[in-house]
């Protein structure tokens, strides 16, 4: 085994001890096919979590998305999200006056998914501490277009803000239920917003069956 | 019993584990038997419950083997993770604030390890008063100190009573395990036995009496099966365990009916109470199958013994007047 993958099962470890990381499967199941698991976004410990609660031999091929600047500011911030998680960086600001990588956002995530690789995304753009989700931004809308194929997997994450409230370092253990439902699709004529509200809709309503 | 007093105490330890499990395997035994033929649905439905808690009974029987085996500091450490297992329950299931991150944080990692280490270190004075008496001090200052008002005492009084519950009261079976008595050294593992047997067979003398004698419950929103008449039979029940086991603890056999009859009691009421907070919480599915985040289970198993515990624990330093 190597170090990367000791530190995985490592973190992994430690995820199950402080939250147990139990993964629920409601209307699907674990299985090795494309994915795209979109999620409520509450705290740094979500994709972890997420992460934790799937089996082993799905998290090699799932990966998630990080913001370029923060994760490879420093060695270890890069080392962890590129040799633990595989992670997909994104730019988060394109430069105003038109210099540097002017490359769609979306395009590194596209990317991925045409390398037949299964992503974790968190449609609603930041961290939000009230009880409803905010609502979805379009990203997810564009992935499902181009990749209609690839399963979308809507993800509700409970009890994760209280393990690791805004601002707080040091994780509280509590336990967390990460929630997988049944596969959504994009209707062939259906509007923009309709589908992000449904997607929306869809996590939800697993947070009943947590 | 000649014979069995002349062997060394590590030889009657040991004799006490092998029977243990013996008897563990036989049920074993038996049950898988038993689901190799056919039965209406009902009746698969009993035995499923009943492999259940058969394998929580083998879980505990190990972690109580490895707890001896270990000496003081495994064993320490192994209580000290069921205590963190059970307060990461309890706090799981008790609505928390983020004010209240910092005084979770104090709970399971300074007070947790440090009551432990205590016990570990047979600080005997020292881990009694370390809980009621520093801890209850400290967790409202760091609550105060979060600056959030918002039912600060419900707040405050939640964290310390799964603290007192989970730490304090968990800590005093390795407690048991290591006190040391006069004319009654390295015997701890048979008091640990004692409490154990009295306190499960106050819980089944209960249930099973309660299937009896329909009684009135008590307290119906609570639990339907707990009446006055039921709780004594389920009692009366744990004293005459105790004075069948009188001779592997350092009792005579009255004090050992009391003894058992004492811890059994608080067993069953720790229960109780117990499943109070659990209705609170919304936890309908009693034992297993439950689907909400937080409802493991584990709690409800170990209320009684984090109940009867420091009861017990305190009867038999009185008794000895240590």
């Amino acid at each position: 085994m190597k170090l990367p993958e000791v530190a995985g099962l490592a973190l992994a470890f430690i995820a199950r001890l402080v939250t147990g990381a139990q993964g629920f499967w409601h209307g699907t199941s674990p299985k090795a096919e494309q994915r795209i698991y979109f999620a409520n976004h509450q705290s740094h410990f979500d994709w972890v979590l997420i992460w934790a609660a799937l089996p082993r031999d799905l998290r090699a091929v799932t990966r998630p998305i990080a913001a370029r600047d923060y994760w490879t500011a420093s060695p270890l911030k890069h080392w962890i999200t590129r040799e633990i998680f595989n992670a997909v960086y994104v730019s988060r600001q394109r430069h105003k006056d038109g210099t540097g990588d002017d490359e769609d956002p979306l395009e590194p995530l596209m990317e991925a998914l045409r390398n037949g690789d299964s992503l974790v995304i968190f449609p609603e753009g930041t961290r939000g501490h009230a009880a409803d989700p905010a609502p979805f931004k379009s990203g997810l809308y564009a992935l499902a277009q181009a990749f209609p194929e690839a399963q979308l997997i809507p993800t509700w994450i409970d009890n994760v803000q209280r393990v690791m409230p805004k601002g707080e370092v040091v994780p509280v253990p509590i336990l967390c239920a990460v929630v997988f439902g049944a596969p959504i699709a994009l209707a062939p004529d259906e509007e923009r917003r309709a589908f992000l509200d449904r997607a929306r809709a869809a996590v939800m309503a697993l947070r009943d069956v947590a | 019993m000649g014979t069995l007093r002349a062997l060394s105490v590590t030889q009657q330890v040991g004799l006490l584990f092998v029977v243990l499990f013996g008897l563990l395997t036989l049920i074993t035994l038996v049950a898988f038997s038993r689901t190799l033929q056919e039965a209406p649905p009902e009746k698969v439905a009993a035995r499923e419950r009943f492999a259940r808690e058969l394998r929580a009974l083998w879980v505990g029987a190990i972690l109580f083997w490895v707890a001896w085996a270990s000496g003081p500091l495994g064993s320490t450490i192994l209580f000290g993770l069921v205590s963190f297992f059970a307060l990461r329950e309890f706090v799981t299931l008790t609505h928390t604030r983020r004010a209240d991150h910092r005084a979770l944080l104090l709970a399971f990692f300074v007070v947790l390890p440090a009551q432990y280490v205590l016990v570990g270190m047979r600080l005997i004075d020292a881990f009694t008063v370390f809980i009621p008496v520093y801890v209850f001090f400290a967790i409202p200052v760091i609550s105060a100190l979060a600056n959030d008002p918002f039912r600060f005492l419900e707040r405050t009084a939640k964290i310390q009573w799964g603290v007192t519950v989970c730490v304090y009261g968990m800590s005093h079976a390795p407690a048991l395990l290591l006190l040391e008595l006069p004319g009654y050294r390295d015997r701890g593992a048979f008091l640990v036995l004692f409490l154990v047997v009295v306190v499960f067979v106050a819980q089944a003398g209960q249930e099973l009496a309660s299937r009896r004698i329909r009684r009135r419950p008590v307290a119906r929103a609570i639990s339907r099966t707990f009446s006055w008449r039921a709780f004594a039979a389920g009692a009366a029940l744990a004293g005459v365990a105790g004075v069948l086991l009188f001779w592997i603890t350092p009792f005579k056999p009255l004090p050992a009916l009391a003894m058992g009859a004492a811890a059994g009691a608080a067993g069953t009421l720790g229960e109780f109470v117990m499943k109070a907070l659990k209705r609170d919480a919304g936890v309908r599915t009693w034992q297993g199958g439950s689907s909400v985040t937080g409802g493991v289970g584990l709690l409800d198993r170990l209320a009684p013994l984090c109940f009867s515990a420091p009861v017990f624990f305190h009867s038999v330093r009185w008794y000895f007047g240590t």
